[in-house]
């Protein structure tokens, strides 16, 4: 591991809802070294999915600064934070969130065009990728006629086909049953060790958080305690 | 890419996609058959008018040579003008209407023939008696009758006494002497027909007609074909551009409520090609390009829609309703639909811009 590559610093941000202020995060400062694969669990309103959606750049924060792959996402405006999505960051999501219409391979061309990328033929890294994760032979089949765990890597594959600075899992195994759990956790293990990449998983699943180097906790907004696995 | 992310969608939601292309496709063919309704209407008529045989059309003053004609005209001008300078042959008509468009012309059935080269019958002989009435095929088709048969037209009762080629002056036929007596103008005629002995006397004959009947429009057959088109019937262009309005509006409406709902139930797939870093003008362009597919496919469909209610039309009134097929108007009835539709997907377009990332990405 070397230098941060996430840096944030008094954190802060803060939600209307109607007439009422929340306090989503009160403060958090946190360092992610580059090659980290880093955990962060805590209860629901713990302020750990804002907390991956500003690291994402889907919404600014309040107060504080965040820097990204070397972007200051609290310096940026709604562009800014486009181009941070689609130059330095990938995200999975418990729910896939793959193009309905489009084959595997169309959602991860897609992913491609946009990031201003060849869409075909596919890098031969892209091509290796697929292989570890599986669906190579999967390609042309539309989501609805994969599995769960067939969707999400799928999703994996499209999040590393434009090569991120920073991978971001939201509860990547919500959707699945234990063996494909188990299954993407250990691709996501074998992605940060074998390819070095930067990842930033968010979980409820205590299990789950251990595959991570380091596990950050947070509760009310703030960061309460951060550990090791072998710590625990 | 963007094509086939629209192509899918377009295909993804076919009840969808079909629905807004039939809907775009009404305008364009209301479009299309009215103005080939306008034209077809004039070119039957320029064809009737050539297929009289004339040179010369002269009218009453105070007409115009290309509007319906009153029966004010003495029939004694009629040998005036039979007598003048180069003039064969003149040849009066009484015109009346007959309903709706349709016109019903009296003649003298010997004088047409000797101008026209007389008609050809498919059933039946020429005027045999007062109330004999000839009908060219068309009409005769539209109002399903036979050489021989009953038809009652502007209220009186005639005996089918001869069906003809269409292509001279009108659609039906009767005696002039009786059409006069209907219209209470005995010894009175419409217009005047003449036939000179040389065709290119006629420049010359017109001025003379000019300055000796002065306040008589006179014009060459030649220069009234040339008059007889849309851009000089003055109501035929404010009704089809009131058409075009409403064809933009429906266009505008279809494709705007075809879009919104699109964008509403793609809300989680624009979250997914936001998060994906997508530019707010990537996420717009595959909302118009989906539009532009719609209002192209309804255009194309709208042409076809076209010829289908050319076919009903002939098939129920060939003689009053003829619809041309005006193809100049393809691309304008195609860019009236296309400017619709991505004007309705504007609006959409936007809301899918604004959308928040992490709304839409909820979204279920």
């Amino acid at each position: 591991m070397s230098s941060a590559i996430i840096q944030i610093r008094h954190l802060r941000k803060s939600y209307r809802t109607g007439k009422v202020s929340v306090d989503a995060l009160r403060g958090v400062n946190l360092e992610v070294p580059e090659g980290e694969f880093l955990s962060i669990v805590g209860p629901s309103g713990s302020g750990k999915s804002t907390l991956f959606h500003i690291v994402g750049g889907l919404t600014p924060p309040s107060a504080g600064e965040v820097i990204v792959a070397g972007r200051n996402v609290s310096a940026v405006g709604d562009a800014g934070r486009t181009e941070l999505r689609r130059e330095k960051v990938s995200f999975v999501f418990q729910k896939f969130n793959l193009l309905p219409n489009l084959t595997a391979r169309d959602n991860i061309r897609t992913a491609l065009y946009i990031a201003g990328l060849p869409t075909a033929p596919f890098a031969d890294d892209l091509n290796s990728v697929l292989e570890l994760l599986g669906i190579a032979g999967r390609l042309d089949h539309k989501p609805s006629e994969m599995s769960g765990g067939e969707q999400q890597r799928v999703a994996i594959a499209r999040a590393l086909s434009t090569r991120p600075a920073i991978l971001l899992a939201d509860e990547p195994t919500g959707n699945l049953d234990t063996a494909n759990s188990l299954a993407v956790l250990t691709l996501l293990r074998d992605l940060n060790q074998r390819l070095g990449q930067t990842i930033l998983m968010i979980t409820h699943n205590t299990e789950a958080a251990e595959y991570g180097h380091r596990i950050v906790h947070m509760r009310d907004g703030q960061i309460a305690e951060t550990s090791t696995p072998e710590q625990r | 890419m963007i094509v086939k992310l629209v192509w899918e969608n377009v295909r993804h939601k076919p009840a969808r996609t079909l629905l807004s292309i039939l809907l775009i496709a009404v305008p364009v063919t209301l479009i299309l058959t009215i103005v080939g309704l306008s034209n077809g209407f004039i070119d039957d008529s320029r064809k009737r008018q050539a297929g009289v045989g004339a040179d010369i059309l002269f009218k009453p003053p105070n007409g115009s040579v290309i509007s319906f004609s009153s029966v004010t005209m003495p029939d004694k001008i009629v040998a005036l003008l039979a007598n003048e300078p180069h003039v064969v042959q003149a040849m009066g008509t009484v015109v009346n209407s007959a309903g709706g468009f349709d016109i019903i012309s009296g003649i003298d059935a010997v004088a047409f023939d000797k101008m026209s080269g007389g008609f050809t019958f498919d059933e039946g002989h020429t005027f045999a008696g007062p109330n004999d009435i000839l009908l060219d095929s068309w009409y005769a088709e539209q109002r399903h009758v036979h050489a021989g048969g009953k038809v009652t037209i502007s209220g009186h009762d005639w005996h089918v006494a001869g069906i003809v080629q269409p292509g001279k002056l009108s659609h039906m036929f009767v005696p002039m002497t009786t059409l006069q007596d209907m219209v209470g103008a005995p010894g009175h005629v419409s217009q005047v027909f003449l036939k000179l002995d040389n065709p290119k006397n006629t420049p010359e004959v017109v001025a003379y007609l000019k300055a000796k009947y002065e306040g008589y429009p006179a014009m060459s057959m030649a220069d009234l074909q040339a008059l007889l088109s849309v851009d000089n019937y003055p109501f035929v262009k404010p009704f089809i551009r009131i058409i075009m309005g409403i064809s933009v509006i429906i266009g505008f409406a279809v494709v705007s409520l075809s879009m919104y709902m699109a964008v509403l139930q793609r809300t989680r797939e624009i979250g997914i090609l936001k998060s994906l870093g997508a530019r707010k003008r990537f996420v717009l362009g595959t909302i118009l390009a989906e539009a532009f597919c719609l209002g192209l496919g309804g255009t194309i469909f709208g042409i076809l829609l076209s010829y289908a209610s050319r076919y009903a039309i002939h098939a129920v009134m060939p003689a009053s309703l003829p619809q041309a097929i005006v193809y100049s108007w393809w691309p304008i009835a195609g860019a009236i639909a296309m400017g619709a539709a991505l004007l309705g997907a504007l609006y959409p377009g936007m809301m899918a811009v604004r959308q928040d990332p992490i709304e839409a990405l909820a979204y279920e």
